[in-house]
């Protein structure tokens, strides 16, 4: 089925990439190429010397325990961001396509969070749950539930979470929702005359359906996970308390520009790098087979 | 139409006047950290300079809480877009003492631009600190201030406590958290700066190191020694307090400044610069007192300072740095010193300020004012008492942080925390060692 097209010379199809190359040269391999030199390296703060360290900056990571268990939280904190933006997303998106009347308006004020800086999310979140003027933190107390977040490594979680995954649940509700008013309605209504269930019905028809746009939310959101929210974390809790809120890529920011520890923050973005890419391989080799297109 | 001629061709003369003035004086940039009521003081005083003379402009920029403050500053060096002068709290001094070649000195500074400039007319126990050990002067004390007790005379009496209890120990204050607890109030102890009080100056105050070769002024070989048995009784009783809702942490910086001054807190350990910001906001009748220590026999050591120093960094002209010189000059003189000194709670960082303020009945007439003073200045200083000279400072206060917010909540032993927390400062140490050598 696939389709090929042969270009005569090479010069076309060299013009043609070229762009792209140069994208790829000026936003990827280039940085990524620095931040290799980098991490071999151990600078003062204010770059007026440095010294060349070979392999002692990974060597320095990967003997704190901090560090290991950043990967940990990382997984934690990725998982719930995705499952739970992509879960809520996909709920929304199920009833707003169900809507006959006002179906506009519940959609654009859907989506109007993800208008919203993730810095600025984390600053609204946090003045909700603050503990000296939060109202969210005051209605908890007056319930009798003790909110401290600079304190409880689990409640410092659950903030963080739930301010990064809140703009995404529009970005996820947008993408479900076209998916779903893509499928075609005379399948849904053939399987409805043939007496399925609306689960039995989401689960066999719309579900599969949607695996190329889920697919493609998934790597979306991970990468979101991953690399979009610092702001998040740097303004809500700086990755306390006990680092319990610190995820490898608010690492790299904070030991890079918060610490000045230019050395060991590219080091630590050599190791995201990598563990992107293998990321992206076991993505697309394994999960993308389940895809149907 | 020779209306509007006119006009024109007298904003164009305006502008042309304008112009050559404002070209005619020497504009310099200052970063700092201060915003709210402080931010309001330093703006003040840099007016003042402005109007005071027309051959220079300070400009100042706030760019966050301090660590921000100081990591904008590095940034910029680098970028080669740096300020004239830098706000570096004291945590960072040790950070920018290394990088040679950053800063002009302060006692260079000051000779290139002919300005009259006494270092000993500071106060040694600021001055020391941003003074290298063969006595060169390399920053300017800006604000510097000292741990006290803030204690609501209100809530004392609501927990059916003698307001002006004696407080001078850790024993009766905890009798006193215990009284405020059965009487229902909320938040009966808090505190600021929890490493910066209840360590770094706990230290100072008890005459025990808190880092090897005396605390970092003898050498970049130091190691961190804050896990002593005393260090460990402290913060194992913050941590119980902590257990029993005594003591409510409210984060690391000063946000638990907030609480005292809206009332809820009733005794919290705060820097005595908290007093700007309490005397404005606090509606309840507030008293300072010295900071607590542990037994009744040995009378403490003195504390050490927290604050801030102003550094001229490099690369600036000639002319830019008279200016920079004036400016840092105009802000060591007398009357400024003892205003700030008056209006904020810091310490008047030179003798001549603090004599004028004691001369004008201040402290009379605002007791508990001069108590910074005094703890800072009771002593002789010890190796132990004279501050702390650290690598990678921030970053340590960091973990400590962390380590200690473990003690709180009760998921380590006071212990565990802090071996843990010279364990991985002393790493941080040699890496600053070895980047510095």
């Amino acid at each position: 089925m696939e389709k090929r097209v042969f270009f005569k010379g090479w010069w076309l199809p060299a013009l043609l990439v070229a762009p792209q190359l140069l994208i790829s040269f000026v936003f990827f391999f280039y940085p990524s190429g620095q931040a290799i030199w980098n991490s071999l390296f151990l600078p003062d703060p204010f770059g007026l010397k440095t010294e060349f360290v070979g392999l002692d900056n990974f060597r320095f990571l990967l003997s704190d325990p901090y560090y290991l268990a950043s990967f940990k939280t990382t997984v934690i904190f990725s998982t719930a961001v995705s499952v739970s933006s992509m879960a809520l997303g996909l709920y929304l998106a199920a009833l707003a396509d169900r809507l006959i009347k006002g179906a506009g308006v519940y959609q654009t004020l859907l989506i109007w969070p993800y208008a919203i800086a993730p810095a600025i999310a984390g600053v609204l979140w946090l003045f909700m749950f603050n503990g000296n003027i939060g109202l969210a933190s005051y209605y908890l107390k007056a319930l009798g539930y003790e909110w401290n977040h600079t304190l409880k490594g689990d409640q410092a979680m659950f903030l963080v979470i739930l301010a990064s995954s809140w703009g995404r649940i529009s970005y996820n509700f947008l993408f479900f929702l076209a998916g779903l008013q893509a499928i075609p309605k005379s399948i849904i209504e053939a399987a409805a005359i043939d007496g399925a269930s609306f689960w039995k019905r989401f689960g066999t028809i719309v579900i599969p359906l949607l695996s190329p746009i889920t697919f493609f939310l998934l790597v979306v959101n991970i990468v979101y996970a991953f690399f979009d929210t610092f702001g998040v974390i740097h303004t809500i809790t700086s990755g306390g308390p006990e680092q319990s809120t610190t995820i490898l890529v608010y690492k790299v920011f904070s030991d890079g520009f918060v610490s000045q520890d230019l050395g060991s923050s590219a080091a630590q973005s050599v190791i995201l790098l990598v563990l992107v890419g293998i990321l992206t391989v076991i993505q697309f080799k394994y999960i993308e087979r389940k895809v149907h297109y | 139409m020779k209306h509007l001629k006119a006009i024109i061709a007298s904003i164009a003369l305006f502008v042309m006047f304008a112009g050559t003035t404002v070209q005619a004086k020497v504009e310099i940039q200052w970063w700092h950290a201060f915003g709210g009521r402080l931010g309001e003081l330093l703006d003040e005083q840099v007016n003042k300079f402005n109007a005071s003379q027309n051959k220079y402009t300070v400009v100042h920029t706030r760019k966050g809480n301090y660590s921000e403050t100081l990591n904008a500053g590095i940034a910029a060096f680098r970028a080669g877009q740096h300020p004239n002068i830098l706000m570096v709290f004291e945590v960072g001094t040790a950070s920018l003492m290394a990088a040679k070649g950053a800063y002009v000195p302060m006692y260079q500074l000051m000779k290139d631009a002919g300005q009259s400039f006494n270092p000993n007319g500071f106060v040694s126990a600021v001055s020391g600190y941003y003074t290298t050990t063969d006595g060169k002067m390399l920053s300017m004390p800006y604000n510097s201030s000292t741990p006290v007790l803030w204690v609501n005379k209100d809530l004392m009496k609501k927990a059916g406590l003698d307001p002006e209890m004696d407080l001078s120990t850790w024993k009766r204050v905890g009798n006193a958290l215990d009284a405020a607890k059965a009487k229902g109030i909320d938040m009966p102890f808090c505190t600021c700066w929890h490493s910066w009080v209840h360590l770094e100056n706990f230290s100072a105050y008890h005459n025990i190191p808190f880092a090897t070769k005396a605390n970092g002024f003898a050498g970049l070989d130091t190691e961190l020694s804050f896990n002593s048995p005393v260090h460990i009784k402290h913060i194992q009783t913050l941590g119980k307090w902590s257990q029993e809702g005594k003591f409510k942490y409210m984060g690391r910086r000063n946000e638990a400044g907030k609480n005292f001054r809206a009332g809820e807190c009733m005794l919290m350990t705060e820097s005595s610069a908290g007093y700007a910001g309490i005397k404005k906001e606090a509606k309840f009748e507030f008293g300072i007192r010295h900071l607590p220590y542990y037994g009744a026999t040995e009378a403490p050591q003195n504390t050490i300072i927290g604050g801030s120093s102003l550094w001229a960094l490099s690369g600036k002209s000639k002319e830019e740095n008279k200016a920079t010189a004036a400016f840092l000059a105009f802000l060591s003189k007398t009357d400024i010193q003892a205003k700030w000194h008056q209006d904020t709670g810091y310490l008047g960082v030179t003798t001549a300020a603090a004599k004028k303020t004691k001369s004008s009945g201040f402290y009379k007439a605002n007791p508990g004012t001069d108590l910074a003073g005094v703890q800072m200045m009771r002593n002789k200083v010890t190796q132990n008492s004279k501050g702390l000279r650290l690598g990678s400072f921030d970053q340590i206060r960091g973990i400590i942080d962390e380590e200690m917010e473990g003690v709180y909540n009760g998921s380590k032993t006071a212990q565990v925390a802090l071996d843990n927390a010279v364990r991985r400062g002393n790493v941080l140490l040699r890496r600053f060692e070895r980047a510095n050598k």
